[in-house]
């Protein structure tokens, strides 16, 4: 199932203004692997570029190569559609189609894709919500409109409908930003069954929640305000926040600034 | 506060005043003082032997408005008075702009339902003498109806295509010129646009009057309307839905629709009926392409047919009383026509509108 990411010499633009350069990093499958850095250093971009959503963005382009075990996914030939089929997303702020039903919702991905069979549906939107540890909360409401749930409810819906699809890999742009202690906690311990299953990839602003969450941590930094963001280093999570071996890393932890 | 409020010296923004309640004009005060001017102006009116009525109201107005003003800048001070005198007169604006269109509403119906009767609605005007009373609108109505959803058929699905593409796919200079066009139809005059479906379709290719011919006018009017409405709409749809859908690895297309376009489909189908409503009152390209009958044609593709519009405007060149008669009815038909599009379109916009919001 869980797939391993090797990127190399990665960069990324919008226009011909440079986001991010010269990436290269490991993502070990059945892991969790947390970007953490200060805001503008291209975590997000970066994080967008593993599943090909960057170029959705008019004019934005990436260069550099993307081994999801051995295929490329920059290779020529390759359909983003299937990429992402295979890499799965979950954005900052929860959004569930509005105009679909909680079953829809987690629906969504599969029908959408050519699924029909009922009862197929039935069992996998199912173990979806248990998945995301939501079933229990709206089992008996699954025609009412997703849009009616509590933010949290709704963050974990979306988590639903992206593991709906059988992802090898599964993204999280700061999945907990916009949500409160108690609705993070569920979600980050979701994040802990999960990595049974896929490889993870969070983008969080929250130290605590990448020390609490992943395997591995990466920081990002950016060395002037317009400059492209880079990849500082990436380690154990442990070992970044007790001994980095770069002294950026040890100041932005430590607060020193960011 | 208070506390310190109590020892601060003289001077501050409200040295005597340190409350924050301060003396309100009652609530009826608007209304009291908005009867008390009207009596006076009719009073004042009818003393000096004004004929016109319009004098009447200036004078009720200004009498609202100073007599406000000055009460409440009496009793509650400046930055209220400013208040009540804004508020005043966006109240004046407002009643302005009503009253044409209420006495425009009720001088047709007034006027409108002295022939209006089932036997109106279903007769048309073939054999009938002008000058003399019966005939009915049957034709007129076939007419418009068909003209109309002829017209919508064609222009519906290629406004709503081109919104999509602008808006979707659109990049670069092909957009810039789609749009451009857009533009510049949305300008185009109707005669112009029934002159050139006239000389193209009619004199150029040796086609006969017909609704069909109509239709076509109607269409080159209605297009522009739809793309731009449409594509407000589909702007509106936020960029996240369609992340959220392309991340699940749903094509671009399944995606526009089945989440983008669900999601805007209210305000598009409002766009698309006030479209109709907007084209279904146009005279112009009916008079040069439909050309007008008297009888009865279910055919729009062949002969003649008459519109709703169209049968006002004759009557009227009839100049004659009973033509007159039937000339308000059947503006009331098409007042109550657009109506009815404009509720439609409302009442789907509320049904189809995304049920969002905690409950």
């Amino acid at each position: 199932m869980a797939k391993r990411i090797d990127v190399s010499g990665l960069s990324a633009y919008y226009g011909s203004a440079k986001a991010i350069e010269d990436i290269s990093m490991t993502v070990e499958p059945r892991s969790v692997t947390a970007f953490i850095g200060p805001s503008g250093c291209g975590k997000s971009t970066f994080l967008r570029t593993l599943n090909r959503m960057h170029e959705v963005i008019p004019n934005a382009h990436v260069e550099g190569k993307v081994m999801l075990d051995d295929e490329n996914l920059y290779a020529s030939g390759v359909d983003p559609v299937a990429v992402r089929r295979t890499v799965g997303m979950v954005f900052q702020r929860p959004n569930p189609f509005p105009t679909m039903s909680i079953y829809d919702n987690v629906a969504a991905g599969l029908k959408l894709n050519g699924m029909r069979r009922k009862g197929d549906l039935d069992t996998l939107v199912e173990k979806s919500l248990k998945g995301a540890n939501l079933w229990n909360e709206v089992k008996d409401r699954l025609n009412k409109p997703g849009a009616g749930l509590s933010g949290g409810q709704q963050q974990r819906l979306c988590i639903a409908r992206a593991i709906a699809v059988e992802p090898q890999v599964l993204l999280m742009d700061e999945p907990c930003s916009a949500l409160d202690p108690i609705s993070t906690l569920a979600i980050e311990d979701l994040i802990g069954e999960l990595k049974e299953r896929f490889t993870i990839v969070i983008v969080t602003h929250n130290m605590q929640q990448a020390a609490r969450v992943s395997d591995r941590t990466a920081f990002f930094n950016l060395a002037a305000v317009g400059q492209p963001g880079r990849l500082i280093e990436i380690d154990e999570t442990e070992r970044i926040f007790s001994n980095p071996s770069v002294q950026a890393t040890e100041d932005y932890i430590s607060g020193r600034f960011g | 506060m208070s506390a310190v409020t109590d020892k601060t010296p003289q001077g501050g923004i409200h040295p005597s005043a340190p409350s924050l309640k301060h003396a309100r004009l009652p609530k009826w005060a608007p209304a009291a003082t908005a009867v008390g001017a009207i009596a006076v102006a009719v009073g004042i009116g009818m003393g000096a032997e004004l004929s016109s009525k319009i004098q009447w109201g200036l004078i009720a107005v200004l009498l609202f408005v100073g007599t406000l003003h000055v009460l409440s800048s009496k009793v509650e001070g400046t930055r209220q008075a400013k208040d009540r005198l804004a508020t005043s007169l966006l109240w004046v604006c407002f009643i302005l702009a009503v009253i044409p269109l209420f006495s425009l509403i009720e001088y047709t119906i007034a006027k409108g339902l002295k022939v209006l009767d089932a036997a109106f609605l279903s007769h048309s005007m073939n054999g009938v003498i002008t000058t003399e009373t019966g005939g009915g609108i049957y034709h007129s109505l076939i007419g418009t109806l068909e003209q109309v959803g002829i017209a919508t058929a064609m222009a519906a699905p290629i406004g709503l295509l081109t919104a999509i593409y602008l808006v979707e796919y659109g990049r670069g200079k092909l957009a810039k010129t789609v749009t451009f066009f857009v533009d510049v139809m949305t300008g185009v005059p109707s005669i112009v646009a029934g002159l050139f479906i006239l000389s193209f379709w009619i004199i150029y290719l040796d086609f006969n009057f017909s609704g069909f011919a109509g239709a076509m006018a109607l269409a080159i009017l209605m297009m522009p309307v739809v793309v731009r409405s449409t594509e407000e709409m589909l702007k509106l749809v936020p960029n996240e839905l369609r992340e959220a859908s392309l991340a699940l690895g749903v094509p671009k297309w399944l995606t526009i629709l089945r989440v983008v376009l669900p999601t805007a489909i209210g305000g598009i189908v409002t766009g698309v009926m006030l479209a109709i409503a907007r084209i279904t009152g146009e005279t112009a390209p009916v008079l040069l392409l439909v050309y007008g009958s008297t009888a009865i044609n279910n055919n729009p593709f062949d002969g003649p047919q008459d519109s709703l519009p169209l049968y006002v405007f004759q009557q009227w060149k009839n100049g004659n009383e009973p033509s007159y008669d039937r000339a308000w009815a059947a503006a009331l038909v098409l007042i109550a026509l657009v109506m009815a599009f404009n509720l439609l379109a409302r009442g789907i916009a509320r049904w189809k509108a995304p049920s969002g919001g905690r409950g």
